[in-house]
């Protein structure tokens, strides 16, 4: 794969579509084992997002992930700002001054799955968004090309996977098994941007 | 010499609210800002709003309290982005956490002195 500026921020505008289509089944999912709060958050934030990417020039990948990062950060709210902004700070930290392709990526969704892991204090297995994030680094660590195809493919299946799983973090950790049965709606919107991201190395 | 100062970020603006009066009221002479709510004021949390509460620490420094999940991310992210060596995040009860350490900010104690206290009362700074 490889990634330019115009095509990362033609991501996140795709994110962000996607993200507006489904922000009451976001919503849905988390009243079920949360707050209730997702998608709403998550609308308000990629829409700040696309206002504020689609406003200006940039030079390379890392810029448009850290613009992406600080937006989140001040606009999502709820526990997902500070994740996805970790998750895009830590991205863009990666990928500054180098091309993109597919060894680059793969290091920067290791370093988003570490930032998410310190700032939520949690790790694989406790039905959260790593549970997309850290599969699709396991995925893209053991292959030295991989396309939009296969980025899908890794999250959705990852995404079903949370399923099964009992929450330990965040609000549905309260419901401890009850929680089981529920996608865990950090790692549907996370799947939104794989699969965003996808169609966006698919099509350009 | 300066006092330390007292952080409260909640997901409510009644919370912080309610608990810097109460500060204000049972303790007296204590610096507290408030971060409670989003930036429209309903639940939720605010980087912004947490990063301006912390804009004025003076030298003494602060100690931060928080109430849930997204409260304490943000915080933690609010202190590395404005790269405060001496605020401080604590763990401890909010109301609780917040009262032992307003009470010996006011007689001047310092704030790692502070931090043992909170450790040695709740088992964690």
């Amino acid at each position: 794969m490889k990634l330019n500026a115009t095509q990362a921020v033609n991501w996140m505008i795709k994110t962000n579509e996607k993200i507006q289509k489904q922000s009451d089944y976001l919503s849905q999912l988390d009243r079920d084992i949360g707050d209730g709060d997702h998608g709403i958050n998550m609308a308000r934030g990629f829409q700040a997002v696309e206002d504020t990417l689609s406003n200006e020039e940039f030079a390379e990948v890392s810029d448009v992930l850290k613009k992406t990062a600080t937006t989140i950060m001040s606009k999502v709210g709820g526990a997902a700002g500070p994740l996805y902004g970790t998750a895009f700070q830590k991205m863009a930290m990666t990928s500054k001054g180098t091309e993109v392709d597919s060894e680059t990526f793969s290091n920067m969704v290791e370093a988003a799955v570490e930032g998410l892991k310190q700032r939520g204090k949690s790790e694989e297995g406790e039905k959260t968004m790593i549970d997309v994030w850290s599969p699709l680094h396991d995925a893209l660590k053991e292959t030295s090309e991989f396309d939009g195809e296969k980025i899908r493919e890794i999250a959705h299946s990852s995404m079903e996977s949370t399923k099964d799983m009992v929450a330990t973090k965040g609000r549905a950790a309260y419901l401890k098994e009850r929680s089981k049965g529920h996608l865990d709606p950090g790692s549907v919107s996370s799947y939104y941007v794989f699969e965003a991201l996808s169609e966006t190395l698919e099509k350009g | 010499m300066a006092q330390v100062g007292i952080i409260l970020v909640s997901h409510s603006e009644k919370l912080t609210e309610g608990i810097q009066s109460l500060l204000e009221e049972v303790v007296g002479d204590v610096s507290v800002q408030t971060a409670g709510g989003n930036e429209e004021g309903q639940i939720g949390t605010s980087l912004d709003k947490i990063q301006n509460a912390m804009k004025n620490v003076g030298e003494a420094g602060a100690l931060v309290f928080y109430d849930l999940g997204s409260a304490q991310m943000n915080a933690e992210m609010a202190i590395e982005m404005l790269e405060l060596e001496h605020v401080h995040l604590s763990d401890a009860p909010i109301v609780e956490g917040a009262y032992l350490a307003a009470v010996e900010a006011s007689v001047g104690k310092s704030v790692n002195d502070i931090r043992e206290s909170l450790k040695n009362e709740f088992g964690k700074e």
